[in-house]
């Protein structure tokens, strides 16, 4: 008799235990992998704060003396500064205008049925995958001939190749979540289309036009090969100024660096706002 | 595109026509170009019809088909690392509160960075002179690591690197597709008295499968057009130990300007991701 009320005595502390220690397990794991990750960023930003002098001298694990000089030589000196202002051109050009056209096609995808819709839709998807070296052939040509070589706007178009289809994918995941008898009510109210769309509609969808946005201004931040072809000074971006800086002989390690933290201002700066969202968007709008 | 019914209308076109246009202007205007490249032999103005024969050259190109292989090869590892670590960091993450918000910024931030910057951090990193990483990895561990003259080191630089720049997309996918499971289906669990690696099995695992096939669709597609990273860390170096098809066709089209084969590369290129996406794209719409 005393045999059933002590196996379950005996057991219970067991699992309970077991699952203490899986749980301290995890968070010492994914604490290790927050370290590993946070480290080559750390040692960016602590070589930027630093003068040449001090990088290149004895092995220290933390800055001795720290200086803002290598960000004020980024702040005042032109070349450096007007990167940054071009990148944020072409990527805020690039992030209107995928909008722009991709609203409306998500809506079509997501309200209709109509001939070779499917194609179309893969179709736009074998564009994101496409490698940008492709195209690097015959973009310099192209762009040269009419005329937008080495302007904002020559990138801008540029990145709409990867970025019209991802704000698609991305918009037309969030439209289908809106159910289509909102649109037959205000069609009976009597609301013109355009009335409907931007009064009614897109406040529904506003988080899927958040993510989209802020998903096409990231990609056309990061991207270079482009971005690097399509320009040549007057709207060179900051990372090609970077590249050009690595490749010359004598390595300015402090001011180098301080433009690569400076990189990350802007993703850093907006994505806690889409933090909620910002798997939907990677998944191509297909959580 | 979500299965419900939708009316048969073909002004469904009208909505998508800017799309259309735009796509055009930027990728069908350069492919027929690049078609044009790829069937002649040009020199300045003197253009003479070669019909196939760049395809041939650079089908049967040494270098070109090592770097085929060698893409193949990165892919796969890429592949085997990036999505067991992004499925145990998705189940890692915690699932509530503040911890929860700094982790997804955490996870999302080697995302945002530039992929030139990323290679310059890298770079610095781990440089055995100025590098934390190679600092530790030469002097504390003792351990010879030069990423610039050994071409294993170079290698593996560029795995690790590429893991740290993508895994947490395949933690993040991870983590959304975690995050649409019912709590019911863990307390029905809990009652059966299911265990860890059970519950992972037979009710997580199926209802990650969506997201999992984007996951490694995005990992495969970018990591067999890796370019930015690589190139800057060694351009393609030390010797070609780590010249992927991106470096490779950019070195022939750019560096040399070779027209007739860059264009003939970039075509098989594009055709090759093309079937690769196309299989994919069926695995996703047998999915849903």
């Amino acid at each position: 008799m005393t045999a059933p009320t002590a196996i379950p005595a005996r057991r219970l502390p067991a699992p309970a235990m077991k699952t203490r220690a899986a749980r301290a397990g995890r968070r010492a794991g994914m604490t290790l992998y927050f370290i590993l990750l946070l480290l080559p960023l750390y040692w960016m930003i602590a070589m930027s704060l630093q003068s040449n002098a001090d990088i290149v001298g004895t092995f220290h694990w933390f800055p001795e003396e720290l200086t803002l000089e290598n960000y004020r030589t980024i702040l005042t000196d032109r070349t450096w500064y007007s990167g940054y202002l071009n990148s944020l051109q072409y990527t805020t050009i690039n992030t209107a205008l995928s909008l722009l056209v991709a609203l409306p096609a998500a809506y079509g995808f997501s309200r209709y049925s109509f001939v070779g819709d499917n194609h179309l839709f893969f179709w736009l998807l074998t564009n994101r995958m496409a490698p940008p070296a492709v195209f690097l052939l015959p973009m310099f040509q192209l762009y040269q001939n009419v005329g937008l070589f080495d302007t904002p706007w020559a990138v801008a178009l540029a990145h709409t190749l990867f970025n019209v289809p991802l704000a698609v994918w991305i918009l037309e995941g969030f439209m289908s979540g809106v159910p289509r008898s909102i649109d037959e009510t205000a069609a009976i109210d009597g609301f013109s289309f355009p009335r409907f769309f931007i009064r009614i509609f897109l406040p529904l969808i506003k988080s899927g036009v958040g993510v989209a946005a802020f998903f096409c201004f990231m990609f056309s931040w990061v991207e270079l090969l482009f971005a690097r072809t399509l320009t040549s000074v007057n709207a060179k971006p900051i990372a090609a100024t970077m590249t050009r800086t690595v490749s010359a002989a004598g390595m300015d390690w402090g001011v180098l660096t301080a433009a690569g933290s400076l990189t990350l201002v802007p993703g850093a700066l907006v994505i806690w706002f889409v933090r909620r969202h910002i798997a939907r968007g990677f998944a191509l709008g297909r959580v | 595109m979500s299965a419900q019914l939708k009316p048969r209308d073909n002004r469904g076109w009208l909505f998508v026509l800017p799309v259309v246009c735009t796509i055009a202007f930027t990728a069908i205007v350069p492919l027929l170009m690049v078609v044009n490249f790829s069937v002649q032999d040009i020199f300045g103005i003197n253009r003479v019809w070669v019909g196939a024969e760049w395809f041939i050259d650079v089908l049967q190109d040494r270098s070109i088909r090592d770097s085929f292989w060698r893409n193949i090869a990165f892919s796969v590892q890429v592949l085997a690392v990036q999505i067991p670590l992004g499925i145990l960091l998705g189940l890692g993450m915690p699932k509530k509160g503040v911890m929860a918000s700094v982790s997804l910024v955490l996870m999302a931030l080697p995302l945002l960075i530039p992929h030139n910057v990323v290679g310059t951090i890298w770079q610095i990193f781990g440089r055995g002179d100025i590098g934390l990483g190679g600092h530790v990895l030469n002097e504390t561990l003792g351990i010879t690591y030069n990423y610039a003259q050994d071409g294993l080191d170079a290698w593996l630089t560029v795995l690790v690197m590429d893991t740290w720049h993508w895994a947490p997309l395949v933690a993040l996918l991870v983590y959304a597709g975690l995050q649409s499971i019912p709590d019911d289906y863990y307390k029905a669990a809990a009652i059966d008295g299911a265990r860890r690696f059970a519950v992972f099995r037979y009710i997580e695992l199926p209802r990650l499968q969506a997201v999992l096939t984007i996951a490694l669709l995005l990992r495969f597609m970018d990591s067999f057009m890796i370019y930015t990273e690589p190139f800057v860390l060694t351009g393609g170096g030390p010797g070609t130990t780590t010249n992927f098809l991106s470096i490779s066709l950019s070195k022939i089209a750019v560096g040399q300007f070779d027209l007739g084969r860059g264009a003939a590369f970039s075509l098989l290129y594009f055709f090759l991701i093309q079937v690769f996406c196309f299989v994919f794209f069926q695995l996703m719409k047998r999915r849903q």
